[in-house]
């Protein structure tokens, strides 16, 4: 959080002292890159990068939706891509202005592909998967040495969470994640439409709410760090960033991450550019610097996401592909799962659902 | 000519800053929610002229003002609004009070630093003020290490993400508006009436409910209205403070607005808290008016 306030601000002394027109203006997640990232692009291109963060796929959305959000890039993860194509909210991509696509991973690029027909619109700039986060020792001293942290038991079952309780649990404010893994743990199908089968997930996250210290999507990376929780579920790459700054801050706390072993959701964060982007020139510019080999190695290095660019992979570091809870085994990827966007009534049934188990009403 | 001049601009202003966004607001929650941009239908098309403007008014309905009472979570998100915000109100009224008592009866030379007081927080931005309070309310924060190290606590209290914080937020950022009436009221009151009136023999305490209170009600029921009316519709302090836990219409807005896509029920909550909120504000007003006609 203290760095997306940084860049943040960062964002605005650079947006400030913008002398020239030539600018780019990009709306990512937060925590999400290498700063290092930023400066380079200016300095090769001449182009005033202004970059700001947001921390929900809603909040895109609504900018997006509303029209005249004046960013050229944006990084909405699939489920939302889709729906905002579908809206007209993205302009094609124009191949010829993007050498570096021969970069690209096939594998991702077919998934992504579900969201975004022949990834006409949009660029994968990360992906990865929703699971639990645990501060290893204190859940062990609650839960005893042969904790499931790896299962959505450890978070699904109340005789699980009200002993978690004591030492902290968040989890992500993002009901189109945290429904899914609920069904995935009544062995339903995560992805399912039917308001029906969907209702069935409330009984099971009510009963673990009120153990639950707070729902959110971005607190939980220094929370985990510091301590303050035991348990969160987030995204991998959010975890292992919170991972690494415990041990920078040298403070006892192990954190680790785990996707769950009865299926984790897969998700994709794709880069496209509005359609009416003020300068779709400079955005094209960005999404080639973006999949510069070097470039996107340099992200992933630094924020513990996997990318969807082949050719990045060779300028990994060993602790980003080497370790499975970024670039899952074979195996393990047979496990994880994808969502599809709900249609507007059921949206409704789903939001619904979240906010009676949020706030019991 | 001249006179109607001046009296035009404080009706262009209300017109430009609220009846026209509220116009805005209520076309948009009689239409319907659209996978588009903007993603509600249907919308104005003026270059079909009469024609576009008629097909614009058949397509409107108000469907989502029946839909809001089918659900009751609107209800309560209202009730639990109204609830907070006049318990903020009552305990900022408890707070304040003392406080633009105390400023009224320093020596005059206190009087400009004592207001600076007042007035100095709000060169900070609101958002960090309430960041602020975050360090202080947490497990590990300020409050709770200097209640432990006191030895008055063994164990942390949890007070972020409660309603008990919200209510410190909301009680904390409004107070100001709550003091300065009250501050301006009983600066004017003229003390040789609480010495008549212990000359006619009022005890202190009976002099001040008798003579102070109703001569400070004015700024009382100013300062109350100034916190009562945007405690209603809070979003920031309860979603940066409050649990998951606390309801309140902001966040109900917000769901709506962004979780559900869905402008036009949006706009019929906003549409809605907006009548339960004039009926204080048309008080209000006449209560302005009462006072200036006896300024007279």
């Amino acid at each position: 959080m203290k760095k997306s306030w940084l860049l943040l601000s960062a964002a605005f002394v650079m947006g400030a002292t913008a002398a020239t027109a030539d600018e780019v203006r990009v709306y990512n997640w937060s925590d999400y890159i290498d700063e290092e990232l930023l400066t380079k692009f200016e300095e090769e291109t001449g182009i005033d990068l202004i970059y700001d963060v947001f921390d929900s796929n809603e909040v895109l959305e609504t900018k997006m939706l509303a029209g005249g959000s004046g960013y050229d890039v944006v990084v909405p993860s699939g489920t939302f891509l889709q729906r905002q194509i579908v809206a007209g909210a993205f302009q094609p991509l124009d191949l010829g202005k993007l050498p570096n696509h021969g970069n690209m991973w096939d594998v991702i690029a077919e998934r992504t592909a579900a969201y975004d027909p022949g990834n006409a619109y949009s660029i994968n700039y990360m992906w990865g998967t929703t699971g639990a986060g645990v501060n290893v020792g204190k859940v062990k001293e609650v839960l005893g040495d042969d904790a499931p942290i790896d299962s959505l038991a450890l978070i699904m079952d109340p005789a699980n969470m009200e002993k978690l309780a004591a030492c902290g649990v968040h989890i992500l404010d993002a009901p189109a994640e945290i429904i899914p893994a609920a069904l995935a743990y009544l062995g339903e199908n995560p992805d399912s439409h039917d308001p029906d089968v969907i209702a069935k997930a409330e009984p099971v996250l009510s009963a673990i709410a009120p153990y639950v210290q707070k729902f959110h999507s971005s607190e939980y990376i220094n929370a985990l760090a510091n301590g303050d929780i035991c348990v969160a579920v987030g995204w991998s790459g959010d975890v292992l960033q919170a991972r690494d700054r415990a041990a920078e801050a040298d403070n006892g706390v192990e954190i680790a991450y785990n996707a769950f072993k009865e299926g984790s959701l897969m998700w994709f964060d794709q880069m496209a550019i509005p359609a009416d982007a003020p300068n779709p020139e400079a955005a094209h510019t960005f999404l080639n610097f973006i999949m510069d080999e070097h470039n996107m190695a340099a992200a992933s290095n630094y924020v513990y996401y996997a990318n969807g660019n082949e050719a990045s992979q060779a300028h990994l570091e060993e602790d980003v592909i080497g370790d499975p809870a970024i670039y899952p085994t074979e195996e393990a990827l047979g496990t994880l799962y994808t969502t599809t966007p709900y249609p507007a009534k059921v949206q409704r049934v789903v939001t619904r659902l979240w906010t009676k188990i949020k706030s019991g009403t | 000519m001249k006179r109607f001049g001046l009296i035009s601009v404080p009706y262009l202003w209300l017109l430009a800053l609220f009846l026209v966004p509220f116009l805005i607001v209520l076309k948009i929650s009689l239409s319907d929610t659209a996978l588009a941009i903007p993603p509600y239908t249907p919308t104005l098309d003026l270059s079909q002229g009469w024609a576009g403007f008629t097909a614009w008014l058949s397509g409107l309905d108000m469907e989502n003002f029946t839909w809001l009472t089918t659900d009751d979570l609107y209800w309560k998100a209202y009730l639990s609004s109204l609830k907070i915000a006049t318990f903020s109100t009552i305990l900022a009224l408890l707070v304040g009070f003392p406080i633009a008592y105390g400023m009224s009866r320093a020596p005059d030379e206190w009087r400009p630093t004592l207001m600076m007081l007042i007035i100095l927080p709000f060169w900070t931005s609101f958002l960090i003020r309430v960041y602020a309070w975050k360090a202080i309310l947490s497990q590990e924060g300020l409050l709770n290490q200097l209640l432990m190290s006191l030895g008055i606590i063994s164990e942390p209290l949890t007070i972020l993400n409660t309603n008990t914080a919200v209510y410190i937020g909301i009680v904390y950022t409004y107070l100001p508006f709550m003091v300065l009436p009250i501050y301006s009221a009983l600066e004017r009151l003229d003390e040789s009436l609480l010495e008549a009136a212990e000359d006619l023999g009022c005890s202190r305490l009976t002099a001040f409910w008798l003579v102070t209170l109703p001569l400070a009600k004015q700024g009382i029921i100013a300062g109350s209205f100034l916190v009562f009316i945007p405690a209603m519709g809070e979003f920031v302090i309860p979603s940066l403070l409050g649990g998951s836990k606390t309801l309140m219409i902001g966040k109900v807005l917000w769901e709506e607005f962004f979780s559900n896509r869905d402008w036009p029920v949006a706009s019929a909550v906003a549409v809605v808290l907006l009548l339960i909120l004039i009926v204080p504000i048309v008080l209000f007003q006449r209560n302005e008016e009462k006072q200036r006609e006896a300024g007279k």
